[in-house]
């Protein structure tokens, strides 16, 4: 009887731990530009994968299991966000989502393989995911991919034949430059003045009088948010009448914000905007509105998104591993009408590059328009 | 011969800019013997005043009044009373190291309270440029010189051609002197912080729709303004005038002919060289240490 009484006391103990042990959170970090020439892509990331996470956790978490997720300031400075990289692999983070900055990626990454911890980035340097890590997953295109569209558009819309580009001097914007001048090359279009300007920089006045003086048919413009928006007002200001085009980051809803009516006009190719025709973007538009009075741009998406394929292939595998998660990545193809908060149907390659459809907006009236639809590269 | 006067009439609206926020350290220098290491963030401070005050449904010159007020009443009195007047009778070095405190702790507080991130100020001046004979001017460049230009000669009147002034600028020679003629020492000590408060915010209002409104943003104005009062001579309000103009089209000169990459450095360049062969400024003059 004694016995007895011992197995059910045991049989008691494993029975009342076992939920504890189910209910434990999945430790999520988020290392992010909260601050820095990279606070507005940084702010909107993290509001993106945070909202995700509330919607998650309010429908049932994954697998059952309620998601923690913290995120932390990398000042937008890659030392930092390697620091904070060792520090989310020490606190036992299953996924680390961040840095968006391609500078700083480059540099965290390091930790997040050595720890085998997957790790989704904002960053769009070709760079990234050129170096062999299995364990690195994008949210956005990479400027391979990107490039070689934006150089299309320019010369089979706007017919022209000498381009200007003006491009931030960081990794992700030395990374842009380097693409758009070869995909331009190869589409038989000339390069007119090449003018690079700092990440930070506050006076674009000499930059454009150099656009302005080299009398290109367009404008690439490739530099951070901030950057694009002093660009454009600069542009505006100055008088610049030609077409001017980007990617990504030129129409993007801060830079519209900011660059107020000198944003009318400007063209750029977009992976994700919440202006997408589609009814996962429109609802994701309508709840980030509610939840935090600003719109998102394309960084908010790609955090919101990012978070929505962690769940996914996480339920897909069945448990929360993160060798087998990032086994799993590689190959997969993720659709929205298995898991609505990916928002467009995306597929990951074996270098952790993403493929889905993407926009050519144009900003009018200070709203960023969708113009055209382009078709996934794999659809071709 | 266009690219070049265009230049220098940007790079002039600029440097007044700067000149307006070099004043203030000069001002200060000379009546009060400080030096105010949180001067960017006296320019940043207004921008956000008037972003408020716009937000609340006022329009932009009533905006900047308010900020006026406020300004000179925090930035101004509030900053001499809690900040200044405790420290000062312990030298130079404390009260520099807390301006530095008070530049970081409004940095903290206005990133906490108004996100890290950036926000847009429409520009007092209307858009478009004017063309003259193939020299394209934009007015808000137009609107910026000539506003700063206001300014400043109103300033150099005031400190020149009234009694108050003139007080203001016999306690900045010598204050025991100014004391013995029966001038108010306090009173236009007091006057000069409230001038460089609102002196901050007419750069603000002129710097925020190119700088955009941001925590941080009172980092390159505030360095650049302390560069050009080394430049033009910190004991010289002139001075102050000369090396904000000088690093406003230097930089454009050397953006546009060399690399935009390099304008950040002409500043910086321009310091050294006067540190290494005029310490005293350009327009400064040399100053003995008290004993």
């Amino acid at each position: 009887m004694k016995r007895f009484t011992r197995i059910c006391a045991a049989l008691a103990v494993a029975l009342a731990m076992t939920p504890v042990v189910a209910q434990q959170p999945i430790k999520i970090v988020g290392l992010v530009e909260l601050s820095g020439t990279g606070a507005t892509s940084g702010t909107n990331f993290d509001n993106g994968v945070k909202l995700a996470v509330k919607e998650i956790n309010a429908a049932g978490g994954i697998l059952g299991r309620q998601v923690q997720y913290t995120s932390s300031d990398t000042q937008s400075n890659p030392g930092v966000a390697k620091a904070l990289a060792q520090k989310a692999v020490d606190d036992g983070a299953y996924v680390v989502m961040g840095p968006v900055f391609s500078g700083s990626i480059l540099v965290s990454m390091a930790e997040t393989q050595r720890a085998e911890v997957p790790n989704f980035t904002g960053g769009e340097a070709a760079a990234i995911t050129e170096k062999g890590n299995p364990y690195i997953f994008r949210t956005s295109f990479t400027q391979t991919t990107a490039m070689p569209k934006v150089a299309r558009y320019i010369k089979s819309d706007l017919k022209a034949r000498t381009v200007d580009v003006m491009w931030v001097n960081n990794d992700f914007g030395k990374g842009g430059r380097d693409m758009i001048i070869k995909s331009l090359e190869a589409e038989g279009i000339k390069v007119g003045a090449d003018i690079s300007t700092d990440p930070g920089q506050v006076d674009f006045s000499s930059a454009v009088l150099k656009a302005k003086q080299s009398n290109g048919d367009v404008l690439f413009v490739y530099t951070n948010e901030e950057e694009s928006a002093r660009a454009l007002r600069e542009l505006r200001k100055q008088g610049y009448a030609k077409p001017v085009v980007g990617e990504t980051v030129l129409t993007s809803q801060k830079v519209i914000e900011l660059a107020g009516d000198a944003a009318n006009g400007a063209v750029a190719h977009v992976g994700l905007t919440a202006d997408a025709p589609l009814p996962g973007i429109k609802k994701f538009d309508v709840d980030f509105q509610r939840e935090y009075k600003t719109r998102s741009d394309h960084n908010g998406l790609k955090g919101y998104s990012g978070m929505y394929v962690v769940k996914a292939v996480t339920e897909k595998i069945g448990k929360v591993d993160g060798k087998a998660f990032a086994a799993a990545m590689h190959g997969a193809k993720i659709l929205v009408k298995d898991t609505p908060g990916v928002l467009m149907d995306v597929s990951f390659d074996k270098n952790g590059d993403i493929d889905r459809e993407s926009f050519l907006t144009k900003v009018e009236n200070g709203k960023q328009v969708v113009v055209k639809t382009l078709p996934p590269l794999g659809a071709k | 011969m266009a690219d070049l006067v265009q230049l220098l009439v940007s790079g002039i609206a600029t440097g007044a800019i700067y000149a307006l926020a070099a004043l203030g350290f000069t001002l200060l220098w000379q009546a009060a013997g400080v030096i105010n290491f949180a001067q960017g963030e006296f320019v940043m401070l207004p921008a956000f005043a008037m972003l408020f005050g716009i937000a609340f449904g006022l329009p932009m010159w009533l905006a900047f009044l308010v900020a006026c007020v406020l300004a000179a009443i925090v930035l101004g009195l509030g900053f001499k009373l809690v900040i200044v007047d405790p420290l000062i009778r312990h030298g130079v070095i404390p009260l520099v190291i807390a301006t530095l405190g008070v530049s970081i702790a409004v940095k903290s507080i206005v990133r906490a309270g108004y996100s890290a991130e950036a926000h847009p100020l429409a520009s007092p001046f209307p858009s478009g440029q004017l063309s003259l004979a193939g020299v394209t001017v934009s007015y808000a460049d137009i609107g910026t010189l000539v506003l700063a230009g206001v300014i400043v000669v109103a300033l150099q009147a005031f400190l020149n051609k009234t009694v108050t002034g003139r007080a203001m600028q016999a306690v900045a020679q010598n204050t025991d002197s100014a004391r013995v003629l029966g001038i108010n020492v306090r009173r236009m000590v007091m006057y000069v912080f409230v001038i460089n408060a609102v002196l901050a915010v007419v750069a603000a209002l002129l710097i925020t729709p190119t700088y955009l409104a941001k925590f941080d943003m009172g980092d390159s104005i505030g360095q650049k303004a302390f560069f050009a009062a080394i430049i033009g001579g910190f004991n010289q309000t002139r001075g102050a005038l000369l090396g904000g103009v000088l690093i406003g089209v230097l930089e454009n000169l050397v953006g546009f002919y060399v690399s935009p990459a390099y304008k950040e450095g002409v500043a910086l360049l321009l310091f050294l060289l006067v540190i290494l062969f005029r310490p005293e400024g350009l327009l400064g003059k040399a100053e003995e240490r008290k004993v």
